[in-house]
This record gives structure tokens, sequence and C-alpha cells, in this order.
């Protein structure tokens, strides 16, 4: 019904649009100059079938569901039900109405499912109704109202800038509502556990809290080395630093090679690939570490006499460094390839060889980009979550021993909120305090490497 | 320069030609530059004399697309022959470029870059030697001799082409090749850098490609008429300048077209 309606009303925009336009010719064949291009008095009678049916569903949307509720309920008043019971009724209503209710059914609900779905069928058409004879008649009046000397471009502009505004809003509001969400559930972590407990503490152990009974009272001496964060910061930088010993050298050579020495035909092949790398979902990473990678390193180690775990950081972080490659060498290649070519000449002119150019003068003109390019890397490998999980193990051990195994920030997150969570714990509150400081520690990664980038972009230009 | 009253010829090119692909850009160039002298080329944007001076260093080599035909001579040796050593022609041949192009790095490593390439410094003694003779030959010595450690992208338009032509003269060349030098620069930057010019002739012969007719009269003692990639007419700059020989050439200059 509600999908007719949509399609209904779009129908209805095209037609206006078409309208708009033709009242515009009409109007130009007379010899008269319009304000604005035909398609602006299109758009404009468009807008405003648009409008006022976004305003009518949304207002609909947020009072049908309340009104509803308020005349099923009304049957109940003066029956001396709890707040708590009448919404029991009006779900049990709304379930029997849908024919999922399995509970017992009394008449006095059947009668209650009945009015309830009569009730929607109502709303709907009326809605219907409304809807379309508001858009009719504010299409008429803006139709009437359009001559040669309205304006029309200005309102048309200022409804797109409007949807523009919107868009980023939405998606700016997002972002302070997740970090806020973050913010307010790491203040209640943190009221249970003492944040030096937390910053300074070297043991985590988290499933020391799921075997509190959520019915006991919370007890903060339970807590006490339980939520020691040291291990796993630890470990997250550790594996972080293998992706990097990995990522660096090898991004950056093929990136060079890329941009100075392959020829135009490899280049056209050989980035794409590359970059495909960056397109592989790290699940598939994952499983390539856990299934291949970790054995073969456990076969090696062990033909050496070495005792290695079948899950290792190596494992993990040799895998994630793969990941990243692409992310480096790709970046890179754009930052040297927009060195000016003045200066390759100016070297090349002097003598140099390719590579004493590249040494000494390309290299220097591009490092702040390609540290930029290291730093964003760095933050995908300390927000990295799925390889861990899969091919470190998820025991976070406090050890510089690469052979061993070792958890970091986002695995042990996942471990947390796995299963059964309850809200207000402070084991579910440690994935925010987590989530917390892993987001401080990317926002600082990202906001040093794009003053970096912005610094040498401001070099050239 | 004169011995005997005959003029020495520094660079003698002999059928060369030029291919950017398939297009040909330079067709059969013969021309003789003489030593300690400064030749002018000119004419018409896109008529290769830009590519011709390219190819004396063999800058061109840094073309994919791009192939040389025909012998350029160089103190008796072709520089087109498979045997020559790019990196030692190129320190023999130094160039300055159209815009002033120094290296992100200081004063001081932009003059010691080329030195350093070619191990001519054993010493930092001797190092701060040739990086002050450089910049005084540039006649920049005294604007810079204080801030020698500061990016040499900070100096003004002027000073950084005198620093691009200090970097060129630190390696001693005996043939300065310089591309429009001063199509970037003000009037006053482009009359010292032309007194200078005028100067370093003693030492080095210098080919300079220029857009702009005074200063080919003003700086050289022999022109080159290149139209279309050919080369049209040369000789000493007086005779083409005051009686072409060729219809063209007295176009050109007259300003008729170009």
């Amino acid at each position: 019904m509600n999908l007719i309606l949509f399609i209904f009303i779009v129908l209805l925009g095209f037609t206006s649009y078409y309208f708009g336009r033709r009242k515009a010719y009409t109007i130009q064949s007379t010899n008269k100059r319009l304000t604005a291009l035909p398609q602006f008095y299109g758009y404009y009678l468009a807008i405003w079938c648009a409008i006022p049916a976004f305003i009518i569903f949304s207002l609909w949307a947020i009072f049908e569901p309340t009104i509803v509720k308020l005349l099923i309920l009304s049957d109940y008043s003066n029956q001396g039900y709890l707040d708590d019971e009448l919404n029991l009724i009006y779900e049990k209503t709304k379930a029997l109405s849908r024919g999922q209710f399995t509970g017992e059914i009394t008449p006095f609900i059947e009668a209650s499912a009945e009015k309830y779905l009569s009730l929607r069928s109502i709303a709907q058409s009326s809605k219907a109704v409304i809807v379309l004879s508001i858009i009719i008649a504010s299409v008429a009046y803006a139709y009437k109202k359009i001559s040669s000397n309205s304006r029309t471009r200005e309102p048309v502009e200022k409804f797109l800038k409007a949807v523009l505004f919107t868009a980023s809003l939405a998606a700016i509001l997002t972002t302070v509502g997740i970090v806020f969400s973050l913010i307010f559930q790491t203040i209640d972590f943190f009221k249970v556990i003492p944040l030096f407990d937390f910053v300074f503490g070297t043991h985590w152990y988290p499933a020391k809290a799921f075997v509190r009974d959520s019915s006991e009272a919370l007890d903060p001496t339970m807590y006490s080395d339980t939520f020691g964060a040291v291990p796993i910061f630890a470990g997250t930088f550790f594996i972080a630093f293998i992706a990097m010993c990995v990522a660096i050298p090898i991004g950056l050579m093929s990136g060079i090679y890329l941009a100075e020495y392959a020829s135009v035909k490899v280049r056209q092949y050989a980035k794409p690939l590359i970059e495909i790398l960056a397109g592989i979902p790290t699940v598939v990473y994952g499983f390539f570490a856990a299934l291949t990678v970790g054995p073969f390193l456990k076969e090696i180690g062990n033909s050496m006499g070495l005792d290695v775990s079948a899950e290792s950081a190596l494992a993990a972080g040799g895998v994630m460094g793969i990941m990243i490659i692409p992310f480096i060498s790709s970046l890179s290649d754009d930052v040297i390839t927009s060195v000016p070519q003045s200066l390759r000449d100016g070297s090349y002119a002097m003598g140099a060889t390719k590579s004493e150019t590249i040494k000494k003068v390309i290299f220097p003109a591009a490092l702040p980009g390609i540290v930029g390019s290291i730093l964003l890397g760095v933050s995908r490998a300390i927000g990295e979550t799925m390889i861990v999980v899969m091919a470190s193990g998820l025991a976070a051990n406090l050890t510089l021993n690469p052979l061993e195994s070792t958890s970091t920030i986002t695995a042990q997150i996942v471990v947390i909120l796995i299963g059964d969570q309850a809200f207000g714990d402070p084991k579910t509150q440690a994935a925010f305090a987590l989530g917390m400081s892993l987001f401080l520690v990317t926002l600082c990664l990202n906001i040093v490497a794009l003053r970096v980038v912005k610094k040498y972009r401001e070099k050239y230009e | 320069m004169k011995k005997n009253g005959v003029k020495m010829i520094k660079i003698n090119s002999k059928n060369v030609d030029v291919y950017y692909g398939k297009k040909q850009a330079l067709f059969n160039i013969n021309l003789d530059i003489e030593e300690n002298q400064v030749t002018a080329l000119i004419g018409p944007s896109g008529c290769g004399k830009s590519t011709f001076l390219r190819c004396l260093n063999r800058m061109n080599d840094v073309i994919d697309i791009c192939r040389v035909k025909g012998q350029i001579i160089i103190n008796d040796f072709d520089i087109n022959d498979k045997s020559c050593d790019v990196v030692r022609l190129r320190e023999k041949i130094g160039m300055v470029f159209q815009k002033p192009n120094p290296f992100p790095k200081t004063i001081y490593e932009n003059i010691s870059y080329g030195p350093t390439i070619h191990g001519m410094a054993q010493s930092k003694s001797e190092m701060d030697e040739i990086v002050e003779t450089s910049l005084k030959k540039a006649a920049l010595w005294e604007e810079v001799k204080d801030r020698l450690h500061e990016p040499g992208t900070g100096l003004s338009g002027g000073q950084q082409q005198r620093l691009c032509i200090a970097r060129a003269i630190s390696v001693k060349p005996e043939v300065i090749l310089m591309d429009e030098p001063c199509s970037a620069l003000d009037p006053i930057a482009t009359a010292q850098i032309e007194e200078l010019i005028d100067e370093l002739k003693k030492d080095h012969t210098i080919i300079i490609v220029t857009h702009s007719m005074a200063q080919a009269a003003r700086v050289s003692q022999n022109t080159g008429f290149f139209h279309l990639g050919e080369l049209i007419e040369h000789g000493s700059t007086d005779k083409i300048f005051k009686n072409p020989e060729n219809k063209k050439t007295q176009d050109y200059i007259t300003g008729r077209f170009g």
C-alpha cells in the first residue's frame, strides 16, 4: 500500500515537472523572456510536489502509532489496569492482528485486534487521500503562480543546497552520536574500574567477569586485576609493528618501482592488480593467516627446533602487512608521481643516475606524503580485527616473542561482545572503553597523517 | 676564441633527425657550435629548438618515445655512440631550464649535489670552496652567503634561476645549455642573468634557446633560426639580424610571424 502510494507520488512529481516545463515553453512562445531556463520551472513544480509529501509522510509516521494505541487502549480505561499491563495488552493485540499470537485468546483482545486492523486500514486510506489531495493542491497553486517573471531558479538552487546540507548533516550527526555513546559508556565503565587499573594493569582477563550472576549486586572488588589493558595495548602495537615491518619496505619499493621504473604498460596492469589486494575482505586474509601461514610457520619453526604456536603474532602481523601493502604502495606511487618532472630533469641534467635521483631528490621531496601514507597504514593495522581474531588467538599474553600468540584491542572487543551481554555491566562497558581508546589512537594518527599530507601539498602548489 | 684566426668548433652536429613516436620533430640538422661563444637558437614555438638543445646532453633519453638519429660530435666523440657514458657527458654539459627548479634542499646542498655525485671533492673544505666559487661565478654569493643552509626554494625567482646556474657550473662543465632561462623572470632578473651569461662565456660554451629576439641580439655571437623542425639559417648574430639570406628568417626577425 505504502509502496503504491510512493510510486504514485513519484509519478506525480515527474508529471508536475513536465507541466512546469510546458508552461514555461508556453510563456516563451508568447515572446516573453523567462527569468530562468524552462527546466527550472519543471524542477520548481516537482519540489512543490516533493516537500508536502515528505512532510505529511513524516508527520504520519510519528503520530499514527501513538493515536492508534490511544484509541485501542481507550476501551480498557477505567478498568484499573497499570501502565505496564496496558502496554502488554497492546502488544498482544498487535501480535494477534498479525496472526503471530500464540497465547490464550480472550474475546477482549480479539475485539481489540479487529479494531486495530480496521483503524490501520482507515489510517492507510486517509493517508493516501490526504497526501494526494494536498500534493495536487500545492502543485496546482504553484502552477498558477508561475509566470514569466516569477523566480524559480533561486528556490530550486536553495532546495538543492538544503538537500546537500542535510546529507552532510546526517553523516556528521552519526559521527557525533557514535562518539557520544562511546564517551558515556566509557565514563560508566571507569566509575566501576579505576582508570589507573585500566591503563597500568597488566592482567587482562575479562572471562572472570563472565561468571557473575547478573541478579547479584555489583561488587567492584571482584574486578580487581581483571581489566588491565597493558597486555592488549602492547599486543596491538606489537602486531601493528610486525605488519608495518612487512608493509613499509614492500609497499614503498613497489610504489617507487611503479612511479619511476615501470613502463606505462606495466603500470597500467600492475597498479590495479596491487589495488585488488585492498579489495580482498579481511576475513579472507584471516583464514589465509590462520589456515595457511600459521601452520606453515609452525612447521618451519619445528624443523628448526623452535617452539612456535600455530596462532602466532608473526602470522597475524605478517598477513596484516600484506593487506596494508596496497595502501602504502598506491599512495606513495601517487605522491612520487606528483613530484614535478622539472626536479627529475634538473637532477638528470647534473649527471645523476635514476637511483641517485630517486634517493636524493625525489624521495626527500615526496617524504611528507610518504610519511602520511605510512601513518594511514598504521591506523589501519591498529584497527584491523578479523585477521587477529582468526590468526593470533584471544588470550591476552604480555609478550614480545613474535612466535607466541597475543591479542589486540579489536580482538578483545570481539571476545567481550560475542554472545549474551547485559547492558550496564562492566564487562560490556569494557568494550566501550577499549573502543574509545582505539578511537583516540587512530584519530591522533589520522590527524597527524592529514597534517603531514597537507603540508606536502602546499609545498608545490 | 680564435686560434690563428680559425674559430674552434666545440659541438659539431651532422644530419640530426629526431622522432617522437612516428612524428618527426627535427629534420637533418647540421649545426656547428663555436667554443666560448654564446649561440642563440630562435624560432617560433614548437619549431624544435628545445628538442635540439636536449639532444646535446641526451636529455631526450628520459622520454620513452623519443628517438635521435645522426651524429653529434663533442671533443671528437659522438655522444650518440653506444660507448658514450651519459653520466660523464652530463658532467661536461650542464643545463639550465625554463622554470627555476632548485631541489627542495638547502642552498648549499643544491650546489654540492653535482660535485657529490661525481666525487669531485675529497673533503668538506674542498666542497665549501666549490660551493663558494660556483655561487660567486653565478653572482649570487653576496646575497646568500649568510643563509647557505636555508632552503633554496625560499629564494626569489631570479635568485632561484641563478642558483640553478650555480648548480650547473659547480661541476665545471665545458658547455652550458640554457632553455629559455629568463622566460619566468622579471626584466631586472633577466638583465642580471644576461650579464651573467656574458661573464660565463669566458670559461664555458653557451647555447641558449630564447623567444626574445632582443635577448638573442643582446647576448649571442651566433644565431640559428629554426622553423618547423628545420634549421633555416645560421651564422653570426650580426648577419642573421641585419642581413638574413632567407626570406623566412627575415619575416621572423621583423615580427611578421611566430
